[in-house]
């Protein structure tokens, strides 16, 4: 198998993961022994969620050069695509039973607009808004999760590209769209009841029956599968020819582009791609989570997302799935409560306080003093030391990388 | 001439009813209505509300206030009126109106107090309005005016009309004008004079105006058939049309008895409800029931049974309601007033239309200021070193706490401002160094990694600043003499902190301009940013550039922290609200330009003034729509207004 050989980790990620999978599910309570708690089950599913955004972010900036701080707005679009079908489907099977009773049965209008009323009285409207047009629908809904933040990408990615807005300043367009969609969904009339947001997600229509231990290893199983698939795809792009452009472009789009390649065309593609797969994350995502709001889309969130892949370490698919990992579950630990507080006698440092300063100062120290991440650890087992280069960089594209983040 | 002889006249007037004061006293006019005035009814108690008030006693005014307080007594052995106050529960203080001396004590159960009902006090109050119209200083002259126009009464247009003749402040008098023809637009039964009135508001802004005329062009919506031939028609009106729906129309209809009501979707519903019999409603099974059709059959064969009023099945609201004819009616009878309040309306819409022109433009012009004071120090570190710091809007926040701390230990608010603005100088110029020692001058070649490693700083920063302050939002109070606002008519007008901040955007430009064009610094700023290689081999210390250019940029964005933090709340999260924005502005405006950056917060500014005027309701829709603007500017602008062009634009 080519894709074996070009990707040495592929193997070791296989077999990490089916370990793993395996091992959650023999501690669950579902399904094992219950040494993990339902709600550490779903943490944990959520984490692989944001590993496989992770592998999209990983992508678009660690391969391609495009530092995007938008893929958690197209995260957060998957989300609240799948919200809607689970929030309509919960709401009409409830608005049936509550008029089941009543001494006529309902005609189909009067059921719409009981759960118009249901869902959208938290903002003073009982109408459906035109989006919700297919929120009946599981296989239309399905199907928006990956069109609508495929097209929203693929528009303004095919207009950011077309005027050559590259580096920096495309890294704060992207930004800029995070924090238009995030303000427009803030606003009640947006459609999607505002900064309420959609929530009950956790509750699977028609599924009351079935426990939620059972229901959050299933949804894990389901985010692992998907990370699996996801590590797969990237694997394959990153590995064949496709993969060499990418990085060509990375490191010298000006070279590439003068090679005769589409550069507007492959970057619009990783582009588009990525926000799928970040859109899939999110449909998985959220319905572990039970609630998303626009908050959840802000501008932040996408900055955060940039982080972990560099502090797994950026152009390595696995170096995002650490980072992502190993962040959001330090975070969850220390932000949860659970790390106990350093008494130094005239302060005590309480770490739901401290974590943010912590985690941003060795964000710092990672950018400055080990730029190839968590990552740059595997080379010094597998003894993969770049060449001595004096640090300059690989090519002159602001994107680029540095000669240390590089594998051989 | 004619002043002095005025001013004889009123000196006569005022000896004469002195005179008249020898011979008669307050109490000789209570006495002569003493019988009603005990009596105390609405009906018959004018009279001698109109005797105090038109004796031109100078105790009058007293009277009729203690009277209207509850506070005048009468004495039962001999029918006196005193002003009485209290000494114990049964002993009170009796006090003469006319020399407002006491005259002895008397027991409770001797005096008889006079308890006017509202109507009365109402009475009385109207009465003295002319005392307080008359009053000697201006101000509680002003006073009642002011008074008068937010709640006039009919009864107030006499007394206000009698005392503009004697009116000597201009200004005053000017007021009691307006006031007066207000009242007479709405209180006055002279039709004529009402249309005067409102004419000569042709053009106002005053909000009093456009609230006078608003009353007399109250509308109704009625049908048109069986109208009075009297009534003030302001138009006709059709069904469906925007401002009267079917669903109104017809109701207007059925209210109005023209046709006949059919039973409404929840009606018919009930009534099979109710007509449910073994299950089935007329021989219709229930589970049937679940369309709207079945319904309607089960109706209409229970209308055939007669138990339900008939429905018929073609009935549409809009079939019901076309061909009748529907008229919008004043509630005001006389055409000529509402003609000419109409005619009136639309000029002072007009006037205040364009007046709201400007006072958005002043709006727009103090957003570009705030915006230019957020932006000016990233147009030096991001614009002309090239450097992305997302700390930037931490440093503006540290500057705002600076100017809070400041102001914990200076009490007084100007002393402390002056002192904040060189501290917080201060304070971020040192941050601005520390950072760019420490960590950019690192990741010169690497500007996506200093975009990350600054947002680390940003969000260490950020958690800090909760640490130290907590999350809720601290006062930076601005000085007694910020306070208020320029306003130069009703509509238009401007806070002078706007103002403070619009005159430091223009000195921030002048100090920019200054640095960059005249001195040393900027000369080798200029000089490192185009070439550094050149630049160290003329004898320029690049890394002493960098770090003062740096610091100088963050030592900025402190100022403009104290400066947002006087018309905001100084919160952690105060810099990441304007993060995005300042980078916008900066983009927008051309990279490296300050010109641009001027005419990008310019642009930026005005046009999320004018998105807001379209909906000003929904601030968050104007930013949405701002930015997605901005997205396509850039499609046609990349590189922004102002774009650098040759060797100066770096590629």
């Amino acid at each position: 198998m080519e894709i074996f050989k070009k990707n040495p980790s592929l193997p070791v990620f296989i077999a990490a993961l089916a370990i793993f999978t395996l091992a959650v599910t023999f501690m669950s309570e579902a399904y094992g022994t219950g040494a993990l708690s339902t709600s550490f089950v779903k943490t944990l599913g959520k984490t692989l969620c944001l590993a496989l955004v992770a592998i999209a972010m990983d992508l678009v900036w660690g391969y391609t050069g495009i530092l995007s701080l938008g893929h958690f707005a197209f995260f957060g679009l998957g989300g609240y695509m799948i919200g809607m079908w689970l929030m309509y489907a919960r709401t009409e099977i409830i608005v049936i039973e509550s008029m089941a009773n009543a001494p006529i049965p309902p005609t189909p209008s009067e059921i719409s607009d009981a759960i118009g009323t249901q869902i959208f009285g938290v903002v003073g409207s009982s109408d459906f808004p035109l989006i919700w047009t297919f929120a009946h629908s599981f296989w239309a809904q399905i199907a928006l999760v990956v069109l609508v933040p495929g097209i929203l990408a693929l528009v303004f990615g095919w207009l950011a590209f077309r005027s050559r807005v590259t580096g920096v300043y495309l890294s704060i367009l992207t930004q800029a769209m995070t924090l238009a969609l995030s303000l427009y969904l803030f606003q009640n009339d947006s459609g999607l009841r505002g900064n309420n947001g959609l929530s009950g997600l956790q509750n699977l229509p028609g599924a009351d029956a079935i426990s939620q231990d059972n229901i959050s290893i299933w949804f894990f199983w389901a985010s692992a599968f998907a990370l699996l698939l996801t590590y797969l795809i990237a694997a394959f792009i990153v590995s064949g020819k496709f993969g060499s452009v990418i990085r060509g472009i990375r490191d010298d789009e000006a070279r590439v582009r003068f090679l005769g390649y589409s550069v507007e065309g492959f970057k619009l593609f990783v582009f588009t791609l990525t926000a799928v797969i970040a859109a899939i994350g999110g449909a998985l995502y959220y319905p572990q989570a039970g609630i998303i709001n626009p908050a959840e889309i802000a501008p932040i969130a996408s900055i955060y997302l940039a982080v972990w892949v560099a502090i797994g370490g950026r152009g390595r698919i696995y170096g995002a799935v650490i980072g992502a990992g190993f962040v959001s579950l330090v975070s969850t630990y220390f932000t949860g409560g659970q790390a106990p507080d350093i008494n130094l006698g005239f302060y005590t440092i309480k770490w739901v306080d401290w974590w943010l300063v912590l985690l941003g100062l060795s964000f710092v120290l990672v950018t400055l003093f080990a730029p190839k991440g968590i990552g740059g650890l595997f080379d010094l087992i597998t003894h993969r030391m770049s060449p001595t280069r004096h640090g300059l960089p690989l090519g002159p594209d602001k994107g680029s990388l540095r000669e240390e983040e590089a594998e051989k | 001439m004619l002043r002095s002889f005025l001013a004889a006249c009123l000196l006569l007037l005022s000896c004469l009813s002195s005179a008249q004061a020898q011979d008669r006293t307050i109490q000789d006019v209570l006495q002569e209505h003493a019988e009603i005035i005990a009596q105390s009814s609405r009906r018959t108690i004018g009279p001698a509300i109109d005797a105090i008030a038109g004796s031109g006693l100078p105790a009058a005014q007293d009277v009729l206030q203690a009277w209207q307080a509850k506070d005048m007594w009468q004495r039962e052995s001999d029918g006196l009126f005193f002003k009485a106050e209290r000494i114990d529960s049964s002993t009170y203080d009796l006090i003469d109106f006319a020399t407002g001396e006491s005259v002895g004590s008397a027991s409770k159960d001797d005096l008889e107090q006079l308890k006017p009902n509202s109507g009365i006090r109402a009475m009385i109050g109207a009465a003295l309005v002319q005392f307080q119209l008359n009053d000697p200083d201006p101000e509680r002259r002003r006073e009642a005016l002011l008074a008068i126009q937010r709640d006039g009464e009919a009864s107030h247009l006499p007394p206000l009309r009698a005392s503009i003749e004697g009116e000597t402040d201009p200004e005053i008098k000017a007021l009691k004008e307006t006031t007066e023809r207000l009242l007479t637009i709405s209180y006055d039964s002279n039709e004529t004079a009402r249309v005067q009135a409102i004419e000569g508001f042709k053009g106002s802004l005053s909000l009093d105006a456009r609230a006078a005329l608003n009353p007399v062009l109250t509308t109704k919506i009625v049908s048109a058939d069986g109208l009075s031939e009297s009534a003030n028609i302001k138009r006709e009106l059709r069904a469906g049309s925007r401002d009267l729906s079917v669903e109104e129309a017809y109701d207007l209809l059925v209210s109005a008895g023209l046709i006949e009501t059919q039973p409404s979707l929840a009606e018919r519903k009930s009534a099979l409800e109710s007509n449910i019999e073994n299950g089935a409603v007329a021989g219709v099974p229930l589970a049937e029931l679940s369309t709207q059709a079945a319904r309607d059959r089960a109706y209409a064969s229970l209308a055939q049974e007669g138990v339900v009023p008939a429905f018929d099945p073609n009935f549409t609201m809009e079939e019901a309601v076309t061909g009748a004819r529907f008229a919008e009616v004043y509630d005001e009878p006389s055409e000529a007033v509402t003609d000419a309040a109409e005619a009136t309306l639309t000029s002072i819409n007009r006037a205040v239309g364009l007046n709201q022109f400007f006072d958005l433009s002043l709006d727009g012009l103090s957003l570009a200021s705030i915006y230019f004071l957020a932006a000016i120090g990233l147009a030096i570190t991001f614009g002309v070193m090239g450097v992305i710091n997302m700390a930037h809007g931490e440093f503006i926040m540290m500057g705002a706490y600076t100017g809070y701390v400041v102001q914990q230990i200076v009490p007084d608010y100007t002393v402390s401002i002056i002192l904040a603005i060189p501290l917080a100088f201060a304070v971020t110029f040192a941050a601005g160094v520390a950072m760019e020692r420490l960590i950019i001058r690192w990741l010169y070649n690497r500007p996506l990694e200093t975009l990350l490693a600054t947002f680390g700083v940003s969000i260490a920063l950020q958690q800090l600043a909760k640490n130290i302050f907590g999350t809720q939002a601290r006062p930076l109070t601005s000085p007694g003499w910020l306070d208020g606002a320029l306003s130069f008519n009703d509509v238009v007008s401007i806070s002078y902190i706007r103002i403070a901040i619009f005159i430091l955007a223009l000195i921030f430009l002048g100090v920019f301009l200054f640095i960059m064009k005249k001195t040393r610094l900027g000369l080798e700023t200029r000089a490192v940013t185009q070439n550094p290689r050149m630049a160290a081999s003329m004898g320029i210390n690049p890394d002493k550039v960098n770090m003062l250019t740096f610091g100088l940029g963050s030592g900025i964005a402190g100022i403009a922290g104290v400066a947002i933090g006087l018309y905001a709340k100084v919160t952690s999260e105060l810099g990441s609200d304007y993060i995005v924005q300042s980078f916008m502005t900066v983009v927008v405006g051309g990279v490296g330009n300050i010109w641009g950056t001027l005419l990008g917060a310019t642009m930026i500014g005005f046009l999320q003034k004018g998105i807001e005027w379209f909906n000003p309701s929904n601030t968050l829709a104007a930013q949405t729509y701002m930015i997605v603007f901005i997205i396509i500017f850039i499609q046609f602008r990349p590189k922004g207004i102002i774009a650098l062009k040759g060797r100066a634009a770096g590629d």
